[in-house]
């Protein structure tokens, strides 16, 4: 897949989704292709935890809380997501990157 | 008479208890449960280590902090039962209460990171307690010069912009001593970027390129050893003098109690304050999970909402007010200036002037003396108004007029 199979998707400059809700399966599917990711369960874990955390708390979990609540070592998850786990995470979860205030 | 417990006796929880204490009427007895003898003034902490404050302006002794009415347990709290709704004291007492209010903040966690449990130790510090801000006091007094990091070992922590105006002060704090070109100064941070919000990214960049402060980004520390951070991807960053921002946790009893996240933090409704998971229990300031900023300001509207909420909730009346993340802070950018920001949970920290749109005097987004001045007058104001309960000039709800909206 490419990126021409999520252009009808609106995302910032950095590659987030600006809308969560717009996010599917596939669209997850491809963001991970672009990202050189071969999405496996354990990494679906991951992004589903990113998700559900996003929904209920409204702020993008952290590594550690990921980490904590998983019961996935976070260098196992460097392992999985190379590079910015959680940027990584959160790109593909379709959820905005964990921010400051400023 | 019906018993109101407010669990710590902080920011959030003095201002309750002041504000409550007469507004509930002689039908209420209002507890506040705190083992520290001594307020402290915590913006202030920032100031200490620059020299910038002295430490008797710091703290204050706690009994002067309640007004007539408050009853003050100076005793720690080892658990909480809120089927029984009671609570257990350091000297195995028991309190009952008819409604309680979790206040008890934040604390910081070296013990959570290999090489920070002892700290603070020689070339590792942090500013966050006032025995650690003194001993950096001393520490950077000392420096003959080197690296010096700033390292947020994860998030959330209190007072989110604290860790780079500790940066902003520093490069201010060496050029005055003429030992600028001799210091190194690195941000080390678990964020993809030392300002992580569009404007603020957009504009703000020049502060880092004008004080020569160098970004470590995305990373994630797993330990600190030999004067080294090191991060799990296995990147290595080597100081002289460490500044520390430990993980940040709720208090002991969240944990023990089970009150609480992973980090002890309590899941609270973000626009009521109520405990999710308890009857009877509101959340205040830092202790909740809430996606707004751990920090003095937001303690402050959130106590505004509160104290009308609980008046309605006491007498069985829907609750009305909302809770919108507001938060607004001054942030010293270094030279006899600062900032001011002002934002919520939906709206990004954004230009204009505050606390009257279009006139000020106070601009937010843009550094100015005036802001600086704000800062360092807000001292007085907050011992003699805020904790004492008196109404502030300032809406708990952020307001958008005069500010100037910027296309993402």
């Amino acid at each position: 897949m490419t990126t021409a199979t999520y252009t009808h998707v609106a995302m910032d400059k950095d590659g987030y989704l600006l809308n969560p809700t717009e996010w599917t399966m596939d669209l997850g599917e491809a963001i991970a292709d672009d990202l050189n990711i071969q999405l496996t369960p354990d990494h679906w874990r991951l992004i589903n935890f990113a998700r559900e955390d996003f929904a209920s708390k409204g702020q993008s979990p952290g590594l550690r809380r990921i980490a904590q609540q998983t019961g996935v070592a976070i260098k196992q998850i460097y392992l999985l997501f190379p590079k910015g786990p959680g940027k990584l995470i959160a790109k593909i979860a379709g959820v905005p990157k964990p921010k400051s205030c400023l | 008479m019906k018993k109101l417990l407010i669990l710590g006796g902080g920011t959030a929880g003095t201002m309750m208890a002041n504000s409550l204490v007469d507004r509930l009427g002689t039908e209420w007895q209002v507890t506040v449960v705190e083992p520290d003898r001594h307020h402290v003034y915590q913006p202030g902490l920032l100031f200490l280590p620059f020299g910038m404050l002295d430490d008797r302006k710091l703290t204050r002794p706690r009994n002067h902090t309640f007004k007539r009415g408050v009853q003050w347990k100076p005793l720690a709290i080892r658990q909480m039962d809120h089927a029984k709704k009671s609570v257990v004291l350091d000297d195995d007492s028991v309190l009952e209460y008819d409604l309680a209010i979790l206040a008890s903040g934040t604390r910081i966690r070296p013990d959570m990171t290999p090489g920070l449990e002892d700290g603070p130790i020689a070339g590792v510090h942090d500013f966050y307690t006032v025995r650690g801000a003194q001993a950096l006091r001393s520490a950077l007094a000392n420096f003959k010069g080197g690296r010096l990091v700033v390292n947020v070992v994860e998030m959330p922590i209190k007072c989110p912009v604290a860790p780079l105006e500790f940066l902003f002060l520093a490069d201010d704090y060496f050029k005055r001593r003429g030992m600028r070109d001799d210091v190194e100064l690195v941000y080390a941070t678990p964020l993809d970027a030392a300002f992580t919000k569009p404007y603020a990214a957009k504009t703000l960049g020049y502060l880092l390129e004008e004080k020569n402060i160098r970004l470590e980004t995305e990373f994630m520390t797993a330990e600190v050893t030999d004067r080294r951070l090191v991060s799990y991807d296995e990147r290595h960053v080597g100081f002289d003098l460490l500044v520390s921002v430990p993980i940040h946790s709720g208090a002991a009893f969240i944990g023990t109690s089970e009150l609480g996240d992973e980090l002890d933090f309590v899941p609270t409704d973000k626009h009521t304050l109520r405990a999710l998971q308890m009857e009877d229990v509101f959340v205040l300031g830092d202790a909740t999970d809430l996606p707004s900023s751990k920090a003095g300001s937001v303690a402050h509207f959130q106590a505004e909402i509160l104290k009308q909420n609980i008046q309605d909730y006491v007498a069985d009346k829907p609750m009305k007010a909302a809770f919108d993340g507001h938060a607004n802070c001054f942030v010293e950018t270094g030279g006899g200036k600062a900032m001011l920001i002002d934002f919520n949970y939906d709206v990004e920290p954004l230009p204009g002037y505050f606390p009257v749109p279009h006139l000020g005097p106070f601009s937010l987004m843009a550094e100015s003396r005036i802001n600086h001045w704000g800062k360092l007058a807000f001292r007085p104001i907050y011992w003699h108004a805020l904790l004492p309960g008196r109404p502030l000039p300032i809406s708990p709800q952020m307001n958008l007029s005069g500010k100037k909206q910027i296309a993402s």
